[in-house]
């Protein structure tokens, strides 16, 4: 994809600077955010402690979003069950590494076999179901999602139950590298994990836009926009839909394993239930479906606002002591719900194509109204 | 035998509440085909005044017709507050959404919920509360060696002529031939002179009345209500409505009857541990082999 030139550029040589740096930190957003990112730990030392954790979380969920995206953004099918497919990864890159277990594989083969594994989940629930209409598909991916949380929790042999699998190695686990043993250092240092899932989130991000624009990305977009006129053109919808399935169960599977391995634990089943599925789809729904951009700043927004904005604000009412006498009314937390619940009214209400909309989804909802 | 007669009474009585809960997603969804998650949530709220009245009033305190008849006001009182709450949520949220993608009403919807929730946290506090008994335990089926109590006698009291006024209101009233000609085509029922928006409105109206007179029910024969309950209930009621088809009235009926039942019997014979996930599993397994629901009837996509 040629980037567009910013508009100001093209003028005659009197731009402004500022105008300038404006338009191209609009224009390559992702550079611009990349090199932000990646200098961030050398600049804040918060990042080397439980910050640097909550931002980990953040990417990762980054990632989820981007894979639920495939299936709710680029081929319109409403997914509600994403959550399932993030902790099936996780507990089977658990199950692969773990000691309990006569796997232990290393990081990157544990991964691959998980994220593919998931993906063929997701093939196994999509194959009979695709022919569902779009709330009835939502309503299967929902009851899957419970399915397997029930299951994750009730087959104790094997996944532990309510305590998880753990401890999950961190990658690299007995690894030396100049002297550093990799694996303590993921161990000891949040930095490492940060740089591991910022590069992970960073190859999505570049997957997912040649994907956008290859053949069948657009053979999703095309089943969203009219199915009959895409199987008109020869497309098969229902392998076009099973592929966007495998796709978004796949990246979500990838992100489980990060998840994971940066918690060194699967955590207790209830951390992939149908709240986490919903988050996950109206960060991408608020961002703006179908958009990369918007995927990831609904995200930063919705879990940013619950893992690193809400316990700071919280810490901070109690240091300024304007809340001595501890009621819920006074505390950040206690609002929490409600103030979630009004910001996605109010997008909804003012802008229902998504703080960032894709431009070609953009055209699609205007063309009604023009 | 006795034991798995008792686990259908058990399933009967507790499939008729998810049944009146699941009718306000299935009327909803039947007129603007918005799957309304706020609705298990608003009966949270329905349960939270509920509780208030009871303790404001004493009524633990109150014992024969006037028992009674505290309920009768308390589910016409909690019908009327869901109710009211229903249709301004529709006229502030929804309303303007009615031209919006289909996914921006959904996401309101979650976005609702979340805020009933919030108010329920300050209502009742993070704990769950106990709901006061109001009625004696007599067990009237003590003859025939099975437990079915005033509660339970109750349940079926309010549900059963609920639906069959429900069912008089949308088959025979002028209101329900609106709400019946909306939900085929608001257009062409704008056309013929429905004020479309009154009658969604009255829609909106009538689910929460429902809800809330499950809220009462809810509150007396679990005996347990806290700001979460909401969720858990609302999934499997909206299940049950999808179950027997989405949008069919009858349909909600007989899939609320029927998670009753399964959740009842998989409860004692397999374990409660198990019973979500069955629960679900079933589901999946009808919506493949019998897309429409179990009652509803098949629709063709518009093309």
């Amino acid at each position: 994809m040629k980037p567009n030139r910013p508009a100001t550029h093209d003028a005659t040589g009197a731009v402004p600077l500022r105008h300038w740096v404006w338009a191209f930190v609009c224009e390559r957003w992702d550079l611009v955010a990349l090199s932000v990112l990646a200098v961030a730990p050398l600049m804040v030392p918060a990042l080397g402690g439980a910050l640097g954790g909550q931002v980990t979380t953040l990417f990762i969920y980054c990632i989820l979003a981007l894979g639920l995206n495939v299936m709710v953004g680029y081929t319109g099918l409403v997914h509600l069950g994403i959550a399932a497919f993030f902790g099936i990864g996780a507990y089977l890159f658990a199950i692969l590494t773990v000691p309990m277990y006569p796997f232990q594989m290393r990081f990157v083969t544990a991964a691959a076999i998980s994220a593919l594994a998931t993906a063929g989940i997701g093939l196994a629930l999509g194959a009979p179901t695709l022919r569902l209409r779009g709330d009835y598909l939502a309503i299967v991916t929902l009851g899957f999602g419970e399915v397997a949380k029930v299951t994750l929790r009730n087959l104790e042999q094997i996944t532990g139950g309510m305590k998880g699998l753990n401890p999950v190695p961190p990658p690299g686990a007995g690894l030396k590298v100049g002297g550093i043993d990799l694996g303590l250092a993921f161990a000891i240092d949040p930095r490492w994990f940060y740089y591991l899932s910022l590069a992970v989130l960073a190859g999505v991000v570049v997957a997912m836009r040649r994907l956008e624009h290859s053949r069948l990305g657009r053979a999703w977009v095309a089943v969203r926009e009219d199915e009959l006129a895409a199987s008109a053109m020869g497309i098969s919808a229902t392998r076009v839909k099973l592929s966007a399935f495998a796709m978004s169960s796949a990246v979500a599977g990838l992100a489980g394993c990060l998840y994971a391995a940066s918690l060194s634990t699967t955590a207790d089943p209830n951390a992939y239930d149908f709240n986490r599925s919903i988050m996950v789809l109206c960060a991408v729904i608020l961002g703006g479906l179908g958009s990369i951009p918007g995927t990831l700043l609904g995200v930063a927004l919705l879990v940013g606002f619950d893992t690193v904005l809400a316990p700071w604000a919280d810490s901070a009412i109690q240091q300024w002591n304007i809340n001595p006498s501890g009621s819920s009314l006074l505390s950040f937390s206690g609002w929490r719900l409600a103030i979630f619940g009004l910001a996605l009214v109010l997008v909804m209400r003012y802008r229902p194509e998504g703080l960032v909309p894709s431009r070609r989804m953009a055209a699609e909802l205007h063309e009604g109204h023009a | 035998m006795q034991f798995f007669l008792q686990q259908c009474l058990i399933g009967l009585t507790n499939g008729a509440l998810v049944a009146l809960v699941a009718l306000g997603y299935t009327m909803v969804y039947g007129i603007i085909r918005l799957i309304n998650f706020a609705h298990g949530d608003l009966i949270m709220l329905g349960a939270c005044l509920a509780l208030t009245v009871v303790s404001a009033l004493g009524m633990a305190g109150w014992s024969g017709a006037a028992t009674w008849l505290g309920i009768v006001m308390l589910i016409a009182l909690c019908g009327l507050f869901c109710g009211a709450i229903n249709v301004a949520v529709d006229r502030i949220v929804y309303r303007p959404l009615r031209d919006a993608p289909k996914l921006a009403p959904l996401v309101s919807a979650i976005g609702v919920s979340f805020i009933f929730m919030n108010i329920g946290l300050f209502w009742l506090g993070p704990a769950d509360r106990s709901f006061p008994e109001l009625l004696p335990a007599t067990n009237l089926l003590a003859g025939e060696g099975l437990q079915f109590t005033m509660k339970d006698l109750l349940v079926l009291l309010v549900v059963v002529p609920l639906m069959i006024a429900l069912t008089v209101l949308v088959k025979s009233t002028r209101l329900g031939k609106a709400m019946r000609a909306v939900s085929q085509d608001p257009t062409a029922a704008a056309l013929v002179g429905i004020d479309v928006d009154r009658v969604i409105g009255a829609t909106f109206f009538v689910g929460g009345f429902l809800g809330g007179a499950a809220s009462v029910i809810y509150g007396l024969y679990i005996n347990t209500i806290g700001f979460q309950m909401g969720f858990q209930n609302g999934l499997y009621a909206f299940t049950a409505a999808v179950l027997g088809g989405i949008g069919s009235i009858p349909g909600a009926v007989v899939g609320g009857i029927v998670i009753g039942l399964v959740r009842a019997l998989s409860s004692a014979y397999v374990g409660e541990r198990w019973t979500g996930a069955i629960v679900f599993a079933i589901l999946i397994v009808i919506l493949v082999f019998r897309p429409e629901g179990l009652v509803g009837r098949a629709v063709k996509e518009k093309v």
